[in-house]
This record gives C-alpha cells, structure tokens and sequence, in this order.
C-alpha cells in the first residue's frame, strides 16, 4: 500500500491505495465521484477524461499514485456556486447529449481545448475531440455546444 | 482488467531510475506514458514485478537543435512535438506524424521515447525516425551508447536496448538545403493503427533525386526501410513513371498480414499509392524549401 495525497476539484485527499489501482478507480471508487465514466477501459473511448495538472487525459490509463501531488479536475469541478461551466451550458443549451454517457469526458475535452485555443474553427473542434466516442449525437451538437462555449467565454452572448 | 501486483518506485534523477534498473533487471519496467504499458498491464500481457515510473524526471522532456541535430528527449510528449514552431517549420516529416499519431487525449501522456522503445511496428515514429537516419541515445551503467536507427528494430516489440538501459534521447540530423519530407498515413478513424503509412525524407537537385530514405509503418513484423523505393529514385529525374516505378518496389519488398485493416493486396497496393503520394508531397516541400 503508498499513500498518496491529491487534490480534486479543489479539495485534498489522503488515501492509502495499491500502486496497481487506476486513477479512474481512485476518482469513483475511492472518492465516490461517479461523473466521470467508464468505456473501454483502454484509453480509447474518452469517457474517462479529466483534468491533471489542467490536461485532459484518459484516467483509465493512469495509475492513481502517478496523480499523488496533482491538481484533478472532474465534471463534479466544474460548476461554481452552482452555475454551470460555460462548456455544461453549452451541452444544455445545444442538446449536445442524448444518453450522456460520452458527456463528462467530451466536456472535459472541451474545456481542455477552449484553454489552449479559446476561438477554435469548427474543423480544430472536431480534431480537438478526436479521443472521445459518442454513439448518440453524430457529434454535431457537441461541436455546437462547443461553439456556444467559445462565444460565452469571449464575452459573447 | 486490472493490473497484476507490482512495486512502484518513481526516481527523482536518472541516477535513482538507472540504479532501481540495475537492481531489478528482467523484473522491472520502465512507465513512460504508459499509453502502450498500462493497457497491455490491464490485458496481463506485460505483468512487471516492478514498475519504474520516470514521469518525474522532467529533464527528459524538450525539443531543441544543436550542432545541427534536432534533439529530442524521451519524455517529451506528443503534442509538445505537435505545437513545437521549431518541428513546425524544419522538421515536416516529423510534423506531419505528430499529429496523426493515435487522439490528442492519448498525445497529452504519449511520449516520443515510449514511442520507439515499444518497438510496435504498428507505431508511426519508427519508420518516422527511420527516414530521417536518427540516433537512439541510451542510457545504462557503462555510460552512453548512440544506436544507429537501423541496427535499433530487432523483432516484433524488439529492439537493440539492454535491459538496463533508458532510452533518453532521440537524435535527428538538420535536413539540409532542397531536402523534404511527407508522413501519409490511412487509418480506419482517427485514433487506429495505420492500414498502412509512409515516411520520406529526400533531398533533390533540381529534378533529380540526390538521397531519399523511406519508412513503412504496420507493413512488417519489424518496422522497416522500403530500400528498393529508394534505390528506384536516387540519381534519377523524378518523372510519374519514375514514382510508379517507387510505389511498385515498396509495395513489393513490404510484408504485410491480414487483419482486420484489410487483406495483404489491399495493403499493398495502398502502399504503392501512398508512397506516389508522399514523395509527391516531400519533393514539393524540398523544392518550396
Ligand atoms: C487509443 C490509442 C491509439 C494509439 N494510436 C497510435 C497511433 O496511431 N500511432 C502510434 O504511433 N501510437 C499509437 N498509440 C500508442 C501510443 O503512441 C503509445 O503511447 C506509445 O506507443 C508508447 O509511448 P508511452 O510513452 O505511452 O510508453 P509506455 O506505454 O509507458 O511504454 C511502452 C514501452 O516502452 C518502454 N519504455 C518507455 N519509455 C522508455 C525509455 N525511455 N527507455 C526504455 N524503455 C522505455 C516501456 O517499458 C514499455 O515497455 C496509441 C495508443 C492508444 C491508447
Ligand atoms: S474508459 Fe478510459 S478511454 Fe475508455
Ligand atoms: S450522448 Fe450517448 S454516447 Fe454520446
């Protein structure tokens, strides 16, 4: 057993864990955060995407003792005082989901991508998303809502 | 779907993660992004006893040129390779295959050094760093060793690293004036494995082709050079008879398998179109250089 100490969406953690767990379990087992989801389990589908150290990256393949030290940021983190987080009101507001199992991962990816390139075209939308699979939309809500976030986040709207 | 029990240590220094190296031999691994490692743990087909994680040692990670090679630390991640201006503008080949290189999620953790110890045939930076004639540097207890890229592929996941070396840098010479380079790649979606792909790095002078080298990736069970391509071009006038001639050779000297990526003369001939292709778009960027 390590312990390890991590700070998710803005609060610290200590916990003793086995270095073979995934950070993905730590995140919902261990700290009871159910938002973020899992697929493949292999670091293909995407819906496992959170934020470490504000990168997003498939939490399944990560072990949980590589995040010890990190800032984690999850779909829980991402509203303040209940609001919701430009990229979540643009999932809202465009009907970018349908059975919303992509959509923790997709909007973490989102607000990964609006933060190295706050006025993406539609096409850097599109290869932004690339590691996140959706069954249900065909995608085009989800680069919607995206763009919706985009315009919000420049003072638009 | 969980790993196999194994120690986790993450050294601080390369001196720490040589010594963990040294004293666990066979049993260890080393954990770079671990975008190949953590899901073939998960699988039991790597089941390390311990795990040696060197995410911690940041001086691996940059891109930079000196004495006229472009250097690359091993822990540099690809899309640190994918926004560097100075890859950007120098160095296409490499360009162009950072950003095809599995999704921008897995670009985030995957790094250029896990790239090439992997050793996957299936990998976009073999044959890569193949055309380009690079160096592998590694790092063990008798010092530093440079491996040619051509005596470093050995096998299927096999490669001319002793098992207690690191691999710490990969080396690629500056092209010189009128040389380009192109990566083609055709996958079934973004995200998979190449069907097939081609990396060419040639210099010309005016029409005639003065060095050309060639990389196949997922076309055999060891990455390797398309050398009777090569030979097709080098002291010729490049004419479309000249770039069939090219495509035909590497499509014939390739050894694909069958998969769920397509047939053996799918791949093939795929092959033979890519590559018209690639040395198409090298000898334009060699003369637009
Ligand atoms: C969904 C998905 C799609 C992918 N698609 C592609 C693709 O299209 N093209 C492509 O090229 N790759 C692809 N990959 C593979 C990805 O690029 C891997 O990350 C890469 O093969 C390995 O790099 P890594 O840093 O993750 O290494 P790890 O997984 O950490 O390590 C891989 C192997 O290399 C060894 N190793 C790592 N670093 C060193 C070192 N410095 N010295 C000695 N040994 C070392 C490890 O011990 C291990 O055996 C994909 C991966 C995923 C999950
Ligand atoms: S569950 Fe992590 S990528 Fe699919
Ligand atoms: S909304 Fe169902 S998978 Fe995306």
């Amino acid at each position: 057993m390590t312990e390890i100490t991590v700070n998710v969406n803005g609060k610290s953690y200590t916990r003793e864990i086995e270095p073979r767990m995934l950070l993905v379990h730590f995140i919902r087992d261990v700290l009871g955060l159910t938002g973020t989801n899992i697929g493949c389990e292999t670091s293909v589908c995407g819906a496992c995407t959170i934020l470490m150290d504000g990168q997003a990256v498939k939490s399944c393949t990560q072990l949980a003792v590589q995040a010890d030290g990190s800032d984690v940021t999850t779909i829980e983190g991402l509203a303040s005082n209940g609001d919701l987080h430009p990229v979540q009101e643009g999932f809202w507001e465009k009907h970018g989901l349908q059975c919303g199992y992509c959509t923790p991962g997709m909007i973490m990816s989102g607000v990964d991508l609006l933060k190295n390139n706050p006025n993406p075209t539609e096409d850097e939308i599109r290869h932004g998303i690339e590691g996140n699979l959706c069954r249900c939309t065909g995608y085009h809500n989800i680069v919607k809502a995206i763009q919706y976030a985009a315009e919000k986040m420049q003072g638009g709207n | 779907m969980i790993p196999g029990e194994f120690d986790y240590y993450s050294p601080t220094t390369l001196d720490e993660a040589l010594s963990l190296l040294q004293e666990h031999g066979d049993d260890a691994k080393i954990l770079a992004g671990g975008q190949s490692l953590i899901p073939a743990m998960r699988y039991r087909l790597a089941v390390p006893e311990v795990l040696i994680d060197i995410n911690n040692l940041t001086e691996l990670e940059y891109v930079r040129e000196d004495n006229g090679h472009l250097t690359i630390g091993a822990m540099t991640r690809e899309s640190d390779l994918e926004e560097s201006t100075l890859v950007k503008e120098k160095y296409h080949l490499l360009a162009d295959t950072a950003e095809v290189i599995a999704d921008p999620l897995v670009r985030n953790m995957a790094t250029v050094g896990g790239n090439l110890a992997h050793s996957d045939p299936a990998n976009d930076h073999p044959a890569t760093m193949l055309a380009y004639n690079a160096k592998i540097i590694a790092l063990g207890p008798a010092g530093t060793r440079v491996i040619p890229i051509d005596d470093f592929f050995t096998g299927l996941f096999e490669n001319a690293l002793e098992e207690n070396e690191i691999l710490t840098q990969i080396r690629l010479p500056r092209p010189g004036p009128n040389s380009g380079g192109a990566y083609i790649k055709v996958e079934r979606k973004v995200g998979d494995y190449a069907i097939s792909a081609i990396a060419v790095q040639l210099t010309m002078d005016g029409d005639t082709c003065t060095a050309a080298r060639i990389g196949l990736t997922n076309l055999s069970p060891t990455p390797m050079r398309a050398k009777n391509a090569e030979q097709a071009l080098i002291g010729q006038v490049i004419t479309p008879d000249v770039l069939e001639a090219a495509g035909q050779a590497a499509a014939a000297e390739c050894n694909p398998s069958a998969d769920l990526r397509g047939s053996v003369d799918y791949k093939r001939d795929l092959t033979r179109v890519l590559t018209k292709r690639a040395l198409t778009k090298a000898i334009e960027r060699a003369k637009g250089a």
